[in-house]
């Protein structure tokens, strides 16, 4: 936001604001409005993708080639950075709008290409041959490029119905008065003048708005726990630990529109009766925390946070709490644990947070989607919420593609929708048109969805039935050429290292299980003559070891541990099989079950292998063919690197 | 006691143990590193024992306790960036820098950290050295950024 004074601000309070039911048919608010939603603009404006993503595929260069082509050729227009639309594969992204004109869309908008396409279409009002666009944004009462699609008749946007991410990527997330102008903090200045806190609990409850955290708890309910409680000091959490690897829906929605996350945890606070609030987020996601607390600032001044809001007597403060990088802290106790300064270890249940949370007092903690889709509930009603998705899962959901796809990125899809129209009618199918092999849904908590399994319908209890569960919403596409137990052995070792050590069963048991895992994935040691049996033991066990793993861990971390080992153990039996059996990797990923074999006929006798092998198992005289001592290699793998002659093959 | 830390505990109110990891946080962003003094400093402080406040410190994966290389480089090893290979790529960067993750090389110019996941899936395998994000890397490309860094601190 620019830096002078807002001069906005008493009109968006008193004009806006106040008057919440947004009837007004006076045609100067509209005007203003429209200014600040730049539907009328006087000058240029460009656009530019700054999100973590979009400044990871080179956005920041492409802004400073930006900025400095307006001064050299003294061209007044406005440059915002907004946050990811959601196509992280075709990343930067620049939109570029002309006054009077429909925003277009640029892909791919790497530092080189800035110019011809600044050149053509701000000097010239051109669009240049030789650029991919994306599709262009309808601009009320604008005038359209002919021949260009529309952004949201991509293939990719078509299916999508955006809710959460309504605003991401689309406006300055660091601009309140946009955030108002479209009928942002509406929600919460109605909210409060008309309705009672339970009133709230009772809109939400009937929505149907479940916890998008993972549980899929009844948020409503879980809001009147809250209410019922009568203490003088109650708290509400945001948790945006996002810690699953393979998810980012939070981080994109914190970039790209703070305001709706506060405006829903502003709510939330009030239906619980709740006056401060934490904000619980990773300190991996510092362009998330730097905009959040802009935002947050921005609310202050406008007197969203702060004490006696809008003159109703609610009091409403909010504070961020940076991670520190553990991953049980998604846990909520653990969480809890982690604000109140002690290590982030998970509390026994009950009393449960609603009754007995952050610093014993009744405390309600959602993730950052659920709050996110709280506001245009209360904007829009409960029966318009709930006239999507399915039967007990309502609304939509966020997921984040990425793995062996050709489009990854943020989609938000109705509930309902199947995975098969995600992967392919969505994000384009498998990458290089590789054989599909899995999805894994829901982080190291979740589990495998196959090909036989593609056309359930998303929602809580259909993804449980197949043994995964939703989880954040990360989905990661796996295609051939990944293997399967590699893929458990690797969620294993990642729980591994984030069990807190409080419970028995997960600290022990899932070092036991990665054991396994480590056993069945290696080659026969020599001289080693119980590593055998070992192995064969541990085979036999490893499903009851997950079951007992599942059953008696204190906390949500341990109980679904075992899930990626289970879920794979169901569906790719016949890839562990062939690592027990064989030990043999049929898609080439374990290192240690690698056999690598000299092609005597190709071997020029270089010695460049056998310089580059760190353990000397490569034999030979200078111009003849080396040899491999199989006994002495370690499957890294350095030889076929180095290899001039593609003479070394896996087998 | 230095002056950095007076100032920082200061932001603070004295005795408040819910504090102590944005302490720890702030210490660390000062200085890269929670060195031993600094730890003492703050359990005066906080009125808390010196152990309990490494118990806190040494959980979460956050805190150092050794000061970090000249480019910080933190290598993703999430979920998405695995299935693309972030291994080798990790290999890789500890075979140039010749220390294992979690340490700094001797010359002090690099230092490799692992992490769980930068939320940068889409563009993965990702690695980030001191905050820059570099994209879609691979065990050749990998090479040519080091090499980058390399003559940035041999200037």
């Amino acid at each position: 936001m620019s830096t002078v004074k807002n001069q906005y601000k008493e009109f968006l309070i008193n004009e806006v604001l106040r008057d919440y039911s947004g009837n007004s048919k006076d045609k100067q608010i509209h005007e203003k409005i429209s200014v600040m939603k730049h539907e009328v603009i006087s000058e240029p404006i460009i656009y530019v993708g700054a999100g973590t993503c979009g400044l990871g595929a080179g956005a920041g260069k492409t802004l400073e080639v930006v900025k400095s082509f307006l001064k050299d050729n003294n061209i007044n227009a406005r440059i915002i950075e907004t946050g990811c639309i959601g196509l992280c594969a075709v990343e930067p992204i620049v939109d570029i709008q002309l006054p009077g004109y429909n925003r277009l869309s640029f892909q791919e908008v790497t530092a080189d290409k800035v110019v011809p396409i600044l050149n053509s279409m701000l000097l010239s009002n051109k669009i240049p041959d030789d650029s991919i666009i994306l599709g262009q944004i309808e601009i009320p009462n604008a005038e359209k490029w002919n021949k260009i699609a529309y952004l949201n008749e991509h293939p990719f946007f078509a299916p999508q119905k955006r809710l959460v991410l309504k605003n991401v990527g689309i406006i300055d997330p660091v601009d309140i008065n946009e955030y108002i102008a479209r009928d942002g903090y509406k929600s919460y200045i109605k909210a409060i003048n008309l309705y009672k806190p339970i009133d709230i609990c009772d809109i939400i409850e009937k929505s149907g708005l479940r916890g998008r955290g993972g549980g899929g708890f009844p948020t409503g309910r879980k809001w009147k726990f809250a209410n019922s409680e009568v203490n003088d000091q109650k708290y509400l959490i945001c948790n945006a630990d996002e810690g699953d690897p393979g998810a980012f829906m939070d981080r994109a929605v914190i970039e790209g529109d703070p305001h709706r996350l506060i405006e829903g945890m502003a709510i939330g606070a009030y239906a619980i009766g709740a006056t401060k609030a934490y904000v619980y987020i990773r300190a991996e996601y510092p362009l998330a925390i730097e905009r959040l607390e802009i935002a947050i600032k921005q609310a202050k001044e406008f007197g969203l946070i702060g004490k006696n809001i809008f003159g109703t007597g609610v009091n409403f403060e909010i504070k961020i709490k940076k991670g520190a990088g553990a991953f049980v802290c998604g846990e909520e106790t653990a969480l809890m644990n982690s604000i109140e300064g002690k290590r982030g270890m998970p509390r026994s249940r009950p009393p449960f947070p609603t009754t007995s949370g952050l610093f014993n007092k009744p405390t309600v903690i959602n993730n950052v989607e659920t709050f996110s889709n709280v506001s245009s509930i209360i904007y829009h009603g409960a029966d318009w919420f709930s006239s999507t998705g399915t039967q007990n899962s309502k609304g939509t959901k966020v997921f984040a593609l990425s793995g062996k796809i050709k489009l990854t990125g943020l989609v938000e899809i109705p509930m309902g929708t199947t995975i098969r129209q995600i992967l392919f009618d969505i994000a384009g199918g498998i990458k290089n048109d590789k054989k599909f092999k899995a999805v894994q849904i829901g982080g190291p908590s979740g589990g495998c969805i196959t090909e036989q399994n593609l056309d359930i319908q998303i929602d809580y209890e259909s993804l449980i039935k197949v043994g995964a569960m939703m989880g954040s919403g990360g989905l990661v596409v796996m295609d051939e050429d990944n293997c399967m137990v590699d893929v458990a052995k690797f969620f294993m070792s990642f729980i591994q290292k984030e069990s807190c050590g409080k419970c028995i069963p997960c600290r022990e048991g899932t070092k036991r299980l990665l054991e396994i895992l480590e056993s069945i994935t290696s080659k026969p040691k020599p001289g080693d003559n119980t590593e055998a049996l070992d192995r064969f033991k541990g085979v036999m066990q490893i499903e009851k070891l997950c079951n007992v793993i599942k059953d008696t861990s204190l906390c949500g971390l341990g109980q679904t541990a075992p899930n990626p080992v289970l879920s794979t153990l169901k569906w790719f039996k016949d890839e562990y099989e062939s690592h027990v059996f064989d030990r043999h990797c049929p898609a080439g990923v374990c290192q240690n079950l690698k056999v690598y074999k000299i092609d005597v006929e190709k071997c020029t006798g270089c010695t460049v292998c056998a310089k580059k092998c760190p353990v000397g198992a490569i034999i030979g005289t200078r111009k003849s063919p080396h040899f491999i001592n199989e006994d002495k290699c370690i499957g890294c793998g350095a030889c076929y690197e180095a290899c001039n002659f593609e003479a070394i093959r896996i087998v | 006691m230095k002056t950095e830390i007076i100032d920082i505990l200061q932001k603070y109110p004295a005795g408040a143990k819910e504090n102590l990891i944005p302490i720890l946080q702030d210490i660390q962003g000062n200085e890269g590193f929670l060195s031993k003094g600094s730890v003492i400093e703050v359990g005066n402080y906080l009125s808390m024992p010196t152990s309990k406040i490494f118990g806190v410190a040494t959980f979460y994966n956050q805190f150092r306790f050794s000061p970090l290389g000249k480019f910080h480089i933190q290598v993703c090893r999430g979920t998405a960036c695995h299935v693309l290979g972030s291994l080798t790529v990790l290999e890789t960067i500890e075979k140039y820098v010749g220390v294992k993750a979690g340490s700094t090389s001797r010359d002090g110019i690099f230092s490799i950290e692992e992490v769980a996941c930068m939320g940068a899936c889409g563009l993965a395998p990702v690695i980030s050295v001191n905050g820059n994000f570099h994209a879609k890397v691979n065990s050749e490309s990998i090479k040519e950024i080091l090499d980058s860094y390399r003559k940035q601190a041999e200037l």
